[in-house]
């Protein structure tokens, strides 16, 4: 029942000082709002960047032969290294925390047909183990390379969703044959679409893929184009790209210090700079957030300050009448706290519109979808409760604090 | 009722100390209607607020129905000026965005009166004192007298044994103030310590007991003395 006469002693202030109220609430809102939404927008740039990263595969590293860089066991140096298919049995059967290898064989332009319509592209041989590491991932009804095509030689293909539109257009793929370089393949599977902002030769939706052993059977390539591994724990990557440089160093007789002797692209390493930079994004603006947060909570001390100065009279009377220092003190506190709690709540909800209304300004690409988070939501209100408690303490406590006298003689 | 001893109250503003009160034994007992005089200065009202609790003496003893009051806390202060004591100010004192109404029902707020019990005694004593019909009146749709009467409604919601009034007339025409006189001598009637602060010879006289204050000291009418 005193709650009802807070929030009547409320309302009554605010209407007397309405545009100080306002301006208030607009600090706080604005506070919130930059908060939810900085955070939003940050999850969401991180998530779309995960997202595209996804398109090229997690944790992987992809290694190609070099050339030796240091004399080594009586040969020269500049020596090539190339790669042979053997290779990645020998990394796998060497190398414990080897989670998978695949080989990859590949061939720009390479002729595709599917009757009046011909393409020239990049086809790629390949283990299954490649699909699950690059995070190709088949349409409905269709299959990545598998196992018995591996073992068998079968002249089948998994095609990139692109290829199949500039082949088939419209019609379905799987199940029918394309001539590729003047011999038929069996299209058992089409990618499904996705993500992709980082590639090492083209876009999967582009490729042909093949089983390995039809490859290396059709062209007779002796060597291949790279090998992509992927360590059973992604903390182990640099002692298994460590364990690489040896194995293979014994195999070609190079240096295993010799870093040019293979050449590789840790993935991880990207992937570990974006989460730091990203956490560093988000720290900065959840700083800013804050700091114009407090900012507003800075303008709530104010307008509180104000009125507790304009109400030492009120104050005097109503200790004259038998107001205890918490009446008082709760008062002013409870002002304070429907400020900040209409403000967040005003803001939270402005922002969640902003977010609902993102799609319209078409920057999904750039930025992603802003998530609001509960965590986020969480620590905003939290911030918000603690600027309001701070803001309001102080000026109630001088109010609580007054000799009734004379704050009566004002 | 009201029994102090030596009382002292000094108030030091910076470096300057002044002397409101140099010693005052008072008492006054129950059921009196007692006036307060003295010229302006003389420390009418702070002996008031010592009475009342608003405050506390420098030095000296006071009782307040037996219960010594400096060693009080000031919540404890808070609840006597609540319970025990109903203040009329010369300049009323009413929360100017409060209603009549609101206004009365105040002191029952913090004293914890449930609401339906409040709002009944609250109409009750608005009724007592003549504005019944005044109670969705602010104070500034009323007149001075209304504006007292809703105060003294107000001091007397919690029936306190004591009433203090300081000056409650200053701001009245004759009229209004005779009303108001009135009405605190029905309060004596009805039980309560009165105890007024005035000017004004003609509402002296009919208290039953004048105190005259000079220089922070009881110069007459000290029953003790």
């Amino acid at each position: 029942m005193q709650v009802v006469m807070y929030i009547s002693q409320f309302l009554r202030d605010m209407r007397s000082q309405k545009l100080r109220t306002l301006l208030t609430l607009f600090g706080i809102i604005w506070g919130t709002a930059a908060v939810v939404l900085l955070m939003a927008i940050g999850k969401g740039i991180h998530a779309e960047n995960q997202r595209q990263m996804h398109g090229l595969g997690e944790g992987i590293v992809i290694l190609w032969g070099g050339r030796t860089s240091q004399p080594f066991e009586g040969f020269g140096k500049g020596r090539r290294i190339p790669l042979r298919e053997e290779d990645a049995h020998l990394l796998k059967r060497e190398i414990r925390e080897m989670w998978g290898v695949s080989p990859e064989y590949s061939r720009w332009s390479t002729h595709m047909k599917y009757k009046d319509n011909a393409v020239t592209q990049n086809m790629v041989g390949i283990y299954p183990i490649f699909g699950e590491m690059r995070n190709i991932i088949p349409e409905m009804g269709g299959r990545f390379i598998n196992r018995i095509d591996l073992e068998q030689k079968k002249r089948v293909v998994f095609i990139g969703d692109q290829l199949k539109k500039d082949l088939f257009g419209e019609e379905e793929a799987i199940g029918k044959y394309i001539i590729i370089d003047n011999v038929p393949f069996l299209v058992v599977g089409v990618l499904k679409e996705k993500e992709q902002d980082s590639s090492y030769s083209g876009r999967d939706e582009n490729k042909a893929f093949v089983p390995a052993s039809t490859f290396a059977a059709m062209y007779g390539y002796r060597y291949v184009n790279d090998m992509i591994f992927k360590p059973t724990d992604p903390r182990q990557t640099e002692l298994v790209k460590e364990k690489v440089y040896q194995v293979l160093g014994k195999k070609y007789k190079f240096d295993p210090a010799d870093k040019e002797a293979l050449s590789m692209w840790d993935t991880t390493e990207m992937a570990k700079f974006l989460t730091y930079f990203f956490l560093a994004f988000r720290i900065f603006l959840v700083a800013i957030g804050t700091a114009t947060l407090i900012v507003g909570g800075i303008g709530v001390s104010n307008i509180m300050h104000v009125v507790v100065e304009e109400r030492t009279k009120e104050v005097g009377i109503k200790m004259s009448l038998g107001a205890k220092k918490a009446h008082v003190l709760l008062q002013f506190i409870f002002e304070t706290f429907v400020i900040t709690f209409v403000g967040g709540t005003v803001g939270f909800l402005f922002s969640v519109g902003v977010i609902k209304l993102f799609p319209v300004f078409g920057l999904e690409e750039y930025l992603g979808t802003p998530q609001i988070t509960y965590t986020t939501a969480l620590i905003a209100v939290g911030i918000l409760g603690l600027v309001g408690l701070i803001s309001g303490y102080f000026p109630a406590r001088r109010a609580a604090n007054l000799n009734p006298v004379q704050a009566l003689k004002l | 009722m009201i029994d102090m001893r030596k009382i002292r109250k000094v108030y030091s503003t910076g470096r300057i100390e002044v002397e409101a009160l140099r010693g005052i034994d008072l008492i006054i007992g129950e059921n009196e209607f007692v006036a307060v005089m003295g010229p302006s200065g003389s420390g009418k009202s702070t002996l008031m607020n010592l009475i009342g609790c608003l405050d506390t003496p420098s030095s000296g003893e006071y009782f307040l129905e037996g219960q010594k009051v400096e060693s009080l806390s000031p919540n404890e202060l808070a609840e006597i000026r609540n319970k025990k004591v109903g203040f009329v100010f010369q300049n009323f004192n009413l929360l100017p965005y409060a209603t009549a109404f609101e206004n009365v029902e105040v002191p029952l707020i913090f004293g914890g009166v449930a609401s339906r019990k409040r709002r009944k005694r609250a109409m009750e004593f608005l009724d007592r004192v003549g504005l019944g019909d005044r109670a969705d009146h602010k104070p500034a749709e009323l007149s001075g007298g209304e504006m007292q009467r809703v105060a003294i409604a107000r001091a007397l919601v919690n029936q306190p044994r004591l009433v203090l009034a300081d000056e409650p007339t200053g701001n009245l025409d004759t009229g209004s103030g005779k009303e108001i006189i009135n009405l605190f001598e029905e309060l004596g009637k009805q039980g309560h310590t009165v105890v007024v602060i005035t000017h004004d010879h003609g509402i002296a006289e009919r208290t039953h007991r004048i105190i005259k204050l000079r220089d922070g000291m009881i110069v007459d009418g000290n029953g003790s003395g």
